[in-house]
């Protein structure tokens, strides 16, 4: 088979025909563009979402959790080994939320080279003073630095500058909303009881604002050594190790593997966001499936439109084979204008979504809940585009493949006869 | 002994529309290299429908037909197609040709299609079965701007372009007025006897065939006078 002249027959068919040739690409343009921009869209919208929780999250997070012991005596008898053993109302033994021989701890994960980095941590459940009322509330001690390379910590301060946990001795970065509470002022000097009943006076150097507005209600920051001291502990005491890997989907086995050697609880973040994961799928489904559709649309245009060219085109395709172009000759003439119509127009449709989802890149869009997002956000992937090109060239193959078929089996004596 | 071009053996053809009408009845026949053949008879006897299975357009019937020796009966569309393309040339009695393509790109198709020569060669060659014709100084016009008579050269034109072993018409000057008709006519025995181009011509116009080598008469789906 000669392509070169099949090309050139199915492109002077399209061109003689060039209007409805249009229409049929601008229904593919258009389908591309809605499906580049939607996805996107949608994407950068999934990405925002879930980077609120996995910025903030570590991939795995290492702490003693308060429970009973899981080896209970009774187990641990011989005689009672063949039996299922029912245990209630037991206690837990010994409760500290430290984790012990953190230093080799933090020793053993620095050389793991799965290990992107680690910010050690420490919760502490406390009171905020406001006049006679108590508000419950939780400073985290963290690792300054190490907190702002892991998990953006700086994106977060709204107002005061971060470093200043470290510049300023006793000081607090205020959840934004704890402060509104407070009537708090950068500045200011509140006060705060501890689990203990001790008193303590911190000054605020900042707002924190993290996007979930009940969690700024209560969340406060303040340096690994303040946190140690408000708690009367020495300055190795810590409750958390947060981890944070190169392959975040490995985070569950390691998670384990951890939990393992160092006898502690580790959660991974898989685990702890679940419904996140379903959200995001769930959000990226409707997108695919409407931009489907919509191409599916535009696949009956180049149905119709080819069906219309070939009823009109009788005589032509009686010539065709009369001079002898085969019945495959002339289905690859039909299917080459399908798929030119899908190529050009999806080409285009590629570029218009790109400029579409430009324009809504630019569109401002503020939130009190999402300090760090100043416009919509979009997704550049070129996965998108390449699935948009595959998908526009297999629908107008698929709507060309009928009408092509009914060409090729046209009969010239018919339609030469019928004069 | 000169070559045959063309055999028919005892071909027979019924149509089953809506009862089954016999229309061709055991042709037998066959054409010489050189040789220019007309057939006549009544409207209705049968003359088209024998000459698309000639042309091996219609595979619908029983017999056997050789074209250059080869048996037509067991190939398959697109080796037909091929035989066609390279061996056929068919003028029809309306013109038939492309709008969306010019008189010459129309002349070229078949012969690209062929592939044995270059598109510049092809496009050469057309312009020589062109002059031949007449009509090279519209070369460059759309199919459709040209007039009845000019089309039906353009359409032998392209008819010719593969050097094909026989010329097939069915009626070529049936849609035609006098004059237009007498230059079709002089062409057709221009090609024959300067030529030496083989042709088998469908006509209604005895004075015509009076002028061809050989007369076929058909009456009733029957060959009555070879
Ligand atoms: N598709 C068809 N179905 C049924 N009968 C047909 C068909 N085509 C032609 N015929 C009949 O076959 C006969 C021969 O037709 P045709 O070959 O066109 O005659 P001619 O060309 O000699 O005038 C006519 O009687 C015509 O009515
Ligand atoms: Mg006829």
């Amino acid at each position: 088979m000669n392509i070169k002249l099949i090309i050139s027959i199915a492109k002077s068919l399209l061109l003689a025909r060039w209007k409805q040739t249009l229409v049929a690409a601008i229904g593919v343009t258009f389908s591309i563009t809605m499906f580049i921009t939607l996805l996107s869209f949608m994407s950068g919208l999934n990405d925002l979402l879930d980077g609120l929780i996995l910025n903030r999250t570590a991939h795995i997070k290492i702490f003693n959790e308060i429970k009973a012991n899981p080896k209970q005596p009774i187990n641990l008898s011989k005689k009672f080994k063949e039996n299922y053993n029912f245990i209630q109302s037991i206690k837990p033994n010994g409760a500290r939320q430290e984790i012990y021989n953190n230093g080799a701890i933090l020793k053993a994960l620095k050389a793991d080279n799965r290990v992107m980095g680690i910010a050690p941590k420490i919760t502490a459940q406390v009171f905020y003073n406001v006049g006679t009322i108590d508000i419950t509330g939780v400073i985290n001690g963290i690792d300054v630095e190490a907190e702002n390379r892991l998990f953006f910590f700086k994106d977060y301060v709204t107002t005061g500058n971060y470093i200043d946990l470290l510049n300023v001795p006793n000081s607090i970065i205020l959840g934004k909303g704890a402060a509104t509470k407070m009537l708090a002022n950068i500045g200011d000097v509140i006060q705060i009881t501890t689990p203990k009943g001790d008193r303590i006076q911190l000054k605020v150097v900042g707002y924190f604002q993290s996007g979930l507005l009940e969690l700024d209600k209560v969340q406060s920051y303040a340096s690994l050594a303040t946190t140690q001291k408000l708690l009367g502990k020495p300055n190795n005491y810590i409750t958390d190790i947060q981890i944070k890997l190169f392959d975040i989907t490995q985070a569950p086995k390691i998670g384990k593997e951890y939990a393992k050697i160092f006898g502690t609880d580790a959660e991974d973040i898989q685990t702890a966001n679940s419904q996140f994961e379903t959200g995001s799928s769930i959000r990226t489904l409707i997108s695919y499936a409407v931009g489907i559709t919509l191409l599916i649309v535009a696949g009956f245009g180049i149905y119709n439109i080819l069906n219309m060219m070939i009823y009109e085109k009788m005589d032509s395709i009686a010539i065709l084979k009369a001079t002898g172009f085969s019945g495959k000759d002339v289905n690859a003439i039909f299917i080459i204008i399908a798929l030119s119509i899908g190529f050009f127009g999806g080409l285009v449709g590629l570029l218009f979504g790109f400029g579409l989802s430009s324009v809504i890149d630019q569109i401002p869009f503020n939130t009190a809940s999402l300090p760090t997002i100043k416009t919509y956000p979009i997704n550049y992937n070129p996965k998108f585009y390449l699935i948009g090109t595959i998908f526009s060239l297999v629908t107008t193959y698929f709507a060309g493949m009928f009408p092509a078929r009914k060409a090729s089996k046209i009969d010239p004596v018919v339609i030469i006869r019928g004069k | 002994m000169s070559q045959i071009v063309l055999q028919a053996e005892g071909i027979n053809k019924s149509f089953h529309d809506p009862i089954t009408i016999p229309v061709l009845k055991d042709i037998i026949f066959s054409i010489n290299k050189g040789e220019f053949v007309s057939v006549i008879g009544k409207s209705g006897c049968g003359k088209s429908t024998l000459l698309y299975i000639l042309s091996t357009m219609d595979t619908d019937y029983e017999g056997n037909l050789f074209i250059d020796g080869e048996s037509m009966k067991q190939k398959k569309e697109g080796q037909l197609a091929l035989v066609r393309n390279a061996k056929i040339g068919f003028v029809f009695q309306f013109h038939y040709l492309l709008n969306e393509f010019s008189v010459l790109r129309n002349v070229m198709l078949p012969g690209l299609k062929l592939g044995t020569y270059s598109e510049q060669e092809v496009e050469h060659r057309a312009m020589e079965k062109l002059k031949i014709l007449g009509i090279e100084n519209e070369a460059l016009k759309m199919a459709n701007q040209l007039s009845g008579g000019q089309k039906q050269r353009v359409a032998i034109a392209r008819a010719l372009i593969n050097d094909p072993l026989i010329i097939m018409g069915d009626e070529p000057t049936g849609n035609l007025d006098k004059k237009n008709g007498e230059i079709v006519f002089n062409i057709f025995q221009e090609l024959a006897h300067e030529f030496k181009q083989t042709l088998l011509i469908v006509t209604h116009d005895n004075e015509f065939a009076k002028s061809t080598d050989r007369i076929i008469e058909m009456d009733d789906g029957r060959i009555i006078k070879l």
